[in-house]
């Protein structure tokens, strides 16, 4: 199964999401939170949707609403690996 | 009798101006450029290029084509919004600038309102979004499609983009949804609320919305762009759809003067809406009954009205019953009329607010454009329509109408501001 990379998670937020101009998604953004970057918990929402459909794993709503930083929300992923299974 | 500069007080006592402008429409986007596609004549309806319309039995509408949305909207907001949302935005956007409304204008969050009027809602977003259900499953529909279809995302849209908070609304009339927008917004000033953002803006050129808008019936199904919509020509054969829209700033005229407004384009002097009498009651329709309301409220007579905007269904039934409303209330010729939505289309909520941005801008600069093609009034009208070339007139006051399927009426009445 494959991980999600910070880079893969750039690329589906943008995707679904859109980017807010204000916020710079290309540096270290790993403990920034999603709120900071522009992010409310819909775009949380569509973005763990895309997630699961191409990870093929399956998120709590209720996790992913815990995941404030892009850092928990790829140890979320990457662990749900297992659960998944 | 009243002037016109104590128009439209009403119980209230309140005056209420017209301070912003913005208008996203087939033949020009922005204001200024809309009302030089009218005055010049130049045709906004062609053939539908948003899709494949061969199969169609129309083909034609009122497209904006010089719009591109990450021109005019932060990123963030594309995967979330329909293209009426878009129009909605920016027209807002424009309107805001145009009445100075910014951070450092004075206002609280709460002292601004939006009202807002979409007849169709978010159909090209929702038309994918559906063919995703369809083909893929209910996992690939966008969250987004919670709210982007709804008739009340433009208003709320408006209010997050710009943090107005104050009290805020939809209206759903069809085409006679944007006058009501505008009513309302009138009525809240009135009730206290210092500036309200209005009107309303529609789009649905997706091969669902188009094809929604023929099973209505009452679209034109002649492919010639340039004789396909003729309101009150005697060849007169149904409508084009068109999109698009306009957003207006009203104030409490008092409190407009107190924050120092560089432009006042005209007062909302009357506003009304009536619905048809049911099919097969005899009874006639009710579009003249809103005018002589909205005239009353505004404290006027039709005598004080300079023009009339009128609804131009292009239908010969619908077109005989306004040309019968308007002659019945005027006399016969006794008022100069106008339908420049023929070189837009129908653009459903947006129309209304559209013809009230071209009435304030006649007022402006007194001269009232014509009704796009028409040529051919029938005589039976009695109507003095503005056909051909603009016409040069001394106006004060202006009438709009307009008509929504299944028996919507709205009228408002605007006329220049005296201080």
């Amino acid at each position: 199964m494959a991980r999600l990379t910070l880079d893969a998670l750039r690329t589906i937020l943008v995707a679904c999401a859109g980017e807010d101009d204000s916020a710079d998604l290309s540096g270290d953004i790993l403990d920034i939170t999603f709120e900071d970057l522009g992010y409310d918990s819909l775009a949380l929402m569509e973005s763990a949707a895309r997630i699961e459909r191409e990870f093929g794993v399956t998120l709590d709503d209720d996790d992913v609403n815990e995941a404030l930083t892009p850092r928990l929300l790829l140890d979320l992923v990457n662990g749900s690996e297992v659960r998944a299974a | 009798m009243s002037t016109p500069s104590s128009a439209g007080a009403g119980a209230s006592g309140q005056r209420i101006v017209v301070t912003g402008l913005g208008v996203t429409a087939p033949g020009g986007i922005g204001t200024e450029r809309y009302w030089k596609a009218l005055l010049t004549g130049e045709n906004g309806i062609g053939e539908l290029s948003r899709f494949d319309a061969s199969h169609y039995p129309s083909r034609l509408a009122g497209q904006i084509d010089d719009f591109e949305a990450s021109d005019h909207l932060p990123g963030r907001l594309l995967p979330q919004t329909d293209v009426s949302t878009r129009y909605a935005l920016v027209a807002a956007d424009w309107a805001l600038a145009d009445a100075g409304v910014g951070p450092d204008a004075g206002f609280e969050d709460y002292d601004l309102g939006v009202v807002t009027s979409t007849a169709q809602g978010g159909f090209d977003f929702t038309h994918r979004e559906f063919h995703k259900l369809w083909s893929q499953g209910p996992q690939y529909v966008s969250v987004y499609e919670s709210f982007a279809w709804f008739y009340a995302v433009n208003t709320g849209q408006i209010s997050i983009r710009n943090t107005m908070r104050g009290p805020s609304a939809a209206l759903v009339g069809e085409q006679a949804g944007g006058l009501d927008a505008i009513g309302h917004a009138c009525r809240t000033v009135r009730r206290g609320t210092r500036l309200v953002l209005t009107g309303g803006v529609d789009s649905a050129l997706d091969p669902w919305g188009y094809a929604s808008q023929l099973a209505g019936g009452l679209v034109s199904t002649v492919a010639d762009p340039e004789r396909a919509y003729l309101p009150f020509d005697a060849e007169a054969s149904g409508h084009v759809p068109g999109e698009g829209g306009a957003v207006l700033i009203v104030e409490n005229a008092d409190s407009a003067r107190e924050r120092g407004v560089e432009r006042i384009y005209g007062e909302i002097a009357g506003y009304a809406a009536t619905f048809d009498p049911a099919p097969g009651s005899g009874r006639p329709p009710a579009l003249g009954r809103a005018a002589e309301l909205a005239l009353a409220q505004a404290g006027l007579t039709p005598a004080d009205v300079s023009v009339v905007f009128a609804d131009g269904a292009g239908v010969p039934d619908l077109d005989r019953a306004e040309a019968e409303a308007i002659s019945r209330l005027f006399g016969p010729h006794g008022v100069p009329v106008t339908a420049p939505k023929a070189l837009t289309g129908r653009l459903c909520a947006g129309g209304g607010p559209t013809d009230l941005v071209a009435a304030l801008l006649a007022l402006r600069d007194q001269v009232i454009p014509a009704t796009g093609r028409t040529a051919r009034v029938p005589d039976a009208y009695r109507l003095d329509l503005v056909t051909g070339q603009p016409r040069e007139a001394a106006l004060s006051t202006a009438l709009v109408l307009a008509r929504g399927r299944h028996g919507f009426n709205s009228a408002v009445v605007l006329t220049t501001h005296r201080p």
